[in-house]
């Protein structure tokens, strides 16, 4: 167990800068996902520190202590990796076992800490089948056997269910949260997927372009985000985004999105920073549009009326999208609010849940 | 109707090209085994059946008196031991140091984009461009027509097939297994024989065949290196044309023999060979 504190941490790959000036500091015992679209820097952030890439410029401290210049394997850290990297040419337990055979620890202790780990995984029964004869599923236990089998003092997991089919990640994904519960050792995980980052992170760093747009708890990041980005990444559907003009009054402020729809009076104590007129972008969450009855709504709800286009049902909620002045929205209502295009409804905004961001800046206002 | 018509023509037509290719095939294996066929028989001839017409398809009675002179009178069996110490060996060091300088290659892109190119280019030398320059060496330091000599020469000769074959090899192996194993606690040398190195065993198994064979067969730089004491089986040859003319059956005794390693070896490693040659195109 130990903490991992990274500074000002730069890596290149030539002419690309894969990683620009990170610094995070992870508390042992902490489970931290890093997250971001393809291309963002998360997977060359977790090899800098397993010690398979080369720092550029900057530190990496495990328990206290600069890594940089150490090997791999004295920096006694485990990896998952996406494709679980298992050797073919061994056996479940050959798998597992060969970090404690390649410390010469004795036969005995290896056979013991080989089928604890197999226990706590349920794969005990595999340890004499080779990779070739699991399912994915298995091979994904296995992967995670010969990291836990090790008591290393950080774990890293490079999308490690992002092979698996939708059923078996979300089976592996509640394994994996119980085995930090379990074991309750620092871990970072990096994936694109942001239900996988909301469901497992004690905190989630989500990056873009080799920098941290935003790090914190899953909740503070979803409930308030920083920037746009952050704001469109994380949550399915989408927010909705919408841009508009911000027009001061004598009862307050509302948003003006344009010819074709009511203005939005913005709820007393939402109100911000920014001039008469300014260019604003309104986010809002699908699950913050609801259908209402007539009758006027409660504070900071504004009601507006709506003619659906589009109906994607999931079963438990359906998606229905509609247009406010000319731009799309996807409202996330009951099942049964909706039943066929171009029926017109009542909907109510949530203003208070609402996000506004700077056109310019794309930051939160 | 149109269906049933087309299926009959398409029917003739297979029938039509798995002939052609029965053929082909049958043609093929005639044109291989033809004249192993007539080595070995001849191998067994009297020597007033070797060159009759019509020809003797099967000596009436065999005979094994053209082995006994060729390994023994010609100093054959003492070549095809000569041949064996030099090929095993040449075979694994060279295999061996291949692998390494391979991985080198592969992994740390060792010596920049050049050095590798620069391996193979060796090959382009002809060999009699290397031989006199390498028996003056020889000649002065004392390993002319000695087992180590002739070792430490087709080791040379044979490194850049061996570097080539296991390049290739490492190359499409995936990275992720040894990264795995450094992360695992493996140092880079563990890394190396406890994971590439066996899963590039078919890489290697095909790779010291071919060297083995290229050794095996090998009959200039012998010439030309050794003499009364470390030559080799193909130098043996030599003696069977002489002034009087040919020795037909003492070499076709001497071929027949001198097949049976390099047969015994395709048996061994024919399960890896197969995967080795297609460079791990059937991984997974």
């Amino acid at each position: 167990m130990a903490s991992v504190k990274i500074k000002a941490l730069h890596k290149r790959f030539g002419l690309v800068h894969a990683v620009r000036g990170i610094d995070l500091d992870i508390p042992d015992g902490e489970f931290t996902v890093l997250v971001g679209p393809s291309g963002c820097g998360k997977s060359t952030l977790l090899r800098t520190i397993a010690g398979l890439e080369d720092a550029d410029d900057g530190d990496i401290e495990i328990g206290g202590e600069v890594v940089n210049r150490m090997r791999p394997r004295d920096r006694d850290v485990a990896m998952v990796f996406q494709d679980y990297a298992l050797y073919p040419h061994m056996t479940v337990f050959g798998n597992i076992s060969l970090s404690l055979r390649a410390r010469r620890v004795a036969k005995p202790e290896i056979e013991r800490r080989v089928r604890q780990a197999a226990g706590m995984l349920g794969i005990e029964p595999l340890l004499g089948r080779y990779p070739r004869q699991l399912s994915g599923g298995q091979r994904q236990r296995v992967a995670i056997g010969r990291a836990i089998v090790r008591n290393p003092r950080v774990f890293l997991f490079d999308e490690p269910l992002s092979n698996l089919d939708a059923q078996l990640r979300d089976e592996m994904r509640g394994e994996i949260k119980r085995l930090h519960q379990e074991i309750a050792a620092t871990m970072i995980y990096v994936t694109h997927d942001q239900i996988e980052a909301m469901t497992l992170a004690d905190r989630i760093v989500l990056l873009r372009e080799g920098q941290i747009e935003q790090q914190g708890p899953p909740l503070d990041l979803f409930e308030r985000p920083a920037t746009q980005f952050v704001a469109g990444f994380l949550g399915s559907p989408k927010m909705n985004f919408l841009t508009g003009r911000l027009e001061r009054g004598t009862d307050g402020a509302c948003i003006d999105l344009g010819e074709g729809a009511p203005k939005l009076a913005l709820p007393r104590g939402r109100d911000l920073m920014a001039a008469d007129g300014a260019k604003l972008i309104l986010g809002l969450r699908p699950e913050h549009i609801e259908r209402v009855a007539a009758g006027p709504p409660a504070e900071g709800l504004v009601r507006v009326e709506a003619t659906i286009e589009l109906i994607q049902p999931t079963g438990s909620r359906s998606y229905a999208t509609f247009r406010l002045a000319g731009q799309a929205v996807v409202a996330e209502l009951q099942a049964h609010d909706v039943s066929r295009p171009g029926e017109r409804i009542s909907v109510a905004i949530n203003l208070w849940r609402a996000a506004l961001f700077d056109p310019a800046t794309r930051k939160a206002l | 109707m149109a269906a049933s018509r087309g299926g009959w023509r398409s029917g003739r037509r297979n029938l039509g090209a798995g002939a052609a290719r029965f053929l082909v095939i049958g043609l093929f294996v005639i044109f291989v085994l033809a004249p192993l066929y007539w080595v070995v028989i001849t191998s067994i001839k009297p020597s007033s059946d070797y060159l009759t017409v019509p020809p003797v398809w099967f000596p009436a009675q065999p005979t094994i008196v053209h082995y006994t002179a060729a390994l023994f009178s010609y100093r054959g069996l003492q070549g095809l031991l000569n041949s064996l110490i030099v090929a095993s060996a040449s075979t694994v060091l060279s295999a061996a140091m291949g692998t390494m300088m391979a991985y080198s290659l592969a992994r740390f892109n060792t010596g920049g984009q050049h050095l590798a190119f620069w391996v193979l280019s060796q090959r382009f030398l002809p060999p009699v461009a290397i031989v006199l320059p390498l028996f003056l060496l020889f000649r002065g330091w004392g390993l002319y027509d000695t087992h180590f000599g002739l070792i430490v020469a087709y080791t040379f000769m044979t490194l850049p097939l061996s570097v080539w074959m296991m390049y290739a090899y490492f190359r499409q192996l995936p990275k992720s297994l040894e990264e795995a194993a450094l992360v695992d606690g493996l140092s880079r040398w563990q890394a190396f024989r406890m994971v590439a190195v066996p899963l590039a065993a078919p890489g290697i198994a095909a790779t010291a065949v071919f060297v083995f064979i290229a050794v095996w067969t090998e009959f200039f730089f012998a010439l030309i290196l050794t003499s009364r004491y470390a030559f080799t089986l193909p130098t043996v040859f030599r003696a069977f044309l002489g002034f009087q003319g040919a020795q037909y059956g003492e070499a076709c005794a001497l071929a027949t023999t001198s097949l049976v390693p390099s047969i015994i070896l395709g048996i061994l490693v024919q399960r890896h060979l197969v995967r080795g040659l297609t460079l791990g195109a059937l991984r997974g």
